[in-house]
């Protein structure tokens, strides 16, 4: 072994000076890639918020859009679109999404429900266009024709995942004591699990359907061939063309779902993307309405559950 | 009497196990509906059962657990049969790197090694650029930020994911294309000139800004709220007596970051950084709103491109030919089995290599 120089002290005070600088600079480094994060957001939000802002008016939500080059319009059909295949993919996907999630809660370790974990995050990561691709091969082949159903479905498929996960962690915030309490007393398992544990888990899965209604409010990409867009859909024109011709409830609902049908953000890429300076302004509006509901649903999600976890856990 | 003995008695006082067991409870109803009775006590019965038995319960919830594990197989199973034509035709030519790069739906000729390029390159220089920002936010987020910054910061992580990729999009083109894209692909030109490398920057970009580069910086934006989150995650299921050994063994606070923490976490942040590529490779809307979705441009990431998203998205609306559409669907399913086995390799990786070992 060799023999230590006499010299470490003086090796060790220089080092130590030479760790000390390295330290401030790599934690002030670490700093710097925060607000080179933040600068992009800050960035996107402000000026969507600005530019969006100036075209924002009535007419956008009450009107349909003007032929093209033809200054005003609006985007109801859009707003009604989206409106249409988001409370059917809530309809369709909620429901699954907790009775799986209370499936996992009564058997979190069988090899059952680490399949349907893992099924969920493959879910998860499944790109948006593949499952428009789904949609398009199981239901607008089969129906040959687009439809605000199809889009409905694929958005459902998006939004699954998303609230089966939260609604998962959720119900396992509540203490099993609650849920064996009910079944000691002698409740049976739906009744313990709807009475018991849903109303303690509440208010976390409202968030989770939040963030999930966010997610796929903002989708373009599952839309494009199986809601394919349509100019002219408005529920209004439909239901008094209906009643105008004595349809039945059944009918009207099935023109409303069957057909195709538009959605903000479909309208935004395409409206974003004409040579038409009105119509890039309409993609701007719809933008800002877009942003603002995207991410007032998940602060407000986020925000209600960081409160409600604080008040639970102190 | 006789209508005293056969009476069911209530299912879960049968056994102790018959209300966990859904097998059993349904074995039980098919008993049930087996034996011989009268209308009137038929509905009771069935009243009965439904009102105590959690047999409608279960087929419920078997049935919700069925549709969430069919659903990946049944789209996998859907990709693969709606592409056979495409797979018939040009079998392992369509993916293969060197074969001719056509793209003829007037002649019905495919090959989609361009897109698998384009979205190979955007997403490995997105991940280049995205890894370094987002480890550090990680960091910052979760050794150094004070209380009261955390949760602001953790907000703006996660709303920059929240943001719909359209509005990127428009963003993209309209802001960030002519302000950023446009003079840093003026900057990099020069780069075309070196020998061998230079496939890689031979310019010009284009006045619009439509490039592969442009697509890549946009994804950088995109995938770094990802990978910043699960890394955070990671490092803060470290267990505290980790930071505490190396601070009394007299590291630095970087030091216990660098030396200890992230060979700690190694795995899990791998994990996320796999995770960060498979969003790349699957982000569509922005990345079909930048990159100016053309075909050829060679290697070069100044020119523009197409990525296996955005050529889906460009052109399925308006594929004619069944043949188009069979080879959109394979790009789908090499798209899918891509982001499948990157997801499957980087939740193994975050789930059981860390967070359980933590």
């Amino acid at each position: 072994m060799a023999p230590e120089s006499i010299y470490a002290h003086v090796n060790l005070r220089r080092n130590y000076r030479r760790r000390k600088i390295l330290n401030t600079v790599m934690l002030s480094l670490t700093g710097v890639t925060v607000a080179l994060a933040v600068l992009p957001l800050v960035w996107i939000t402000v000026y969507v918020l600005l530019k969006g802002g100036r075209y924002l008016n009535l007419a956008l939500f009450i009107h349909l859009p003007a032929p093209m080059g033809t200054p005003g319009g609006g985007v109801l059909h859009a707003i009604e679109g989206s409106l249409v295949m988001v409370l059917l993919a809530s309809l369709l996907a909620i429901p699954v999404a907790l009775l799986a999630a209370f499936y996992l809660l009564a058997r979190p370790n069988t090899a059952v429900a680490q399949a349907v974990r893992f099924s969920t995050d493959m879910l998860a990561g499944i790109p948006s266009i593949v499952v428009g691709l789904f949609g398009y091969a199981v239901i607008v082949v089969t129906q040959k024709h687009y439809s605000a159903f199809a889009g409905g479905v694929v958005l459902a498929i998006i939004m699954l995942p998303v609230v089966l996960r939260s609604a998962e962690e959720m119900l396992k915030l509540v203490p099993p004591e609650m849920r064996e309490g009910a079944l000691a007393l002698g409740a049976p398992e739906w009744r313990a699990a709807l009475r018991v544990v849903l109303p303690a888990a509440m208010e976390g899965i409202v968030t989770g359907v939040m963030l999930g209604i966010a997610r796929a409010v903002g989708e373009t990409a599952p839309l494009l061939f199986t809601a394919l867009g349509n100019d002219h859909y408005e529920i209004g024109q439909i239901v008094r063309q209906g009643l105008h011709y004595h349809q039945s409830m059944g009918q009207i609902l099935g023109q409303i779902f069957g057909q195709p049908a538009d959605a903000l953000p479909l309208t935004l890429w395409k409206y974003a993307q004409q040579p038409y300076q009105e119509r890039v302004q309409l993609a701007w509006a719809v933008a800002f309405v877009l942003m603002l509901f995207a991410l007032g649903l998940n602060i407000a999600a986020r925000a209600w559950l960081a409160y409600r976890r604080r008040k639970l856990y102190g | 009497m006789a209508a005293e003995v056969r009476r069911v008695s209530p299912p879960h006082c049968l056994s102790a196990s018959s209300r966990l067991s859904f097998r059993s409870s349904f074995k039980r109803f098919s008993d049930l509906l087996m034996q011989p009775t009268s209308s009137s006590s038929w509905r009771k019965r069935l009243a009965y059962y439904f009102k105590h038995g959690d047999v409608l319960w279960w087929t419920l919830l078997t049935l919700s657990v069925g549709v969430v594990l069919v659903l990946v197989l049944w789209i996998a199973w859907q990709l693969w049969v709606q592409s056979a034509a495409a797979r018939h035709a040009f079998g392992w030519q369509f993916i293969w790197p060197w074969a001719k790069p056509v793209w003829n739906p007037a002649l019905d000729k495919f090959q989609a090694w361009p897109a698998i390029y384009g979205s190979l390159i955007t997403a490995a220089i997105a991940l280049v650029l995205a890894v370094p920002l987002a480890v550090g936010i990680a960091i910052f987020l979760s050794e150094l930020a004070p209380e009261w910054l955390r949760a602001p910061l953790n907000y703006m992580v996660e709303m920059l994911a929240a943001i719909p990729s359209v509005v990127y999009g428009l963003w993209g083109i309209y802001v960030f294309l002519p302000l950023v894209v446009v003079p840093l692909g003026k900057a990099l030109a020069p780069l075309g000139e070196i020998p061998g490398l230079g496939v890689f920057f031979r310019g010009p970009v284009p006045a619009s800004g439509f490039s592969r580069l442009g697509a890549a910086l946009v994804l950088v934006i995109m995938i770094l709220p990802t990978i910043a989150a699960v890394s955070r995650d990671v490092l803060q299921a470290i267990p505290r007596s980790q930071r505490e050994a190396a601070l009394a063994l007299g590291a630095t606070r970087w030091e216990t970051v660098w030396k200890v923490l992230l060979p700690y976490g190694q795995s899990g942040i791998l994990g996320a950084i796999i995770l960060g590529f498979g969003r790349a490779i699957g982000e569509t809307m922005a990345v079909t709103m930048v990159i100016g979705n053309s075909a050829g441009g060679g290697y070069s990431i100044l020119r523009p491109g197409y990525t296996m998203a955005s050529i889906i998205a460009n052109e399925f609306a308006e594929a004619v030919s069944e043949m188009h559409t069979a080879a959109l669907i394979e790009i789908g399913l090499v798209l899918f089995v891509l982001t499948f086995l990157l997801n499957a390799l980087a939740r193994w990786l975050v789930v059981n290599k860390t967070i359980k070992r933590a």
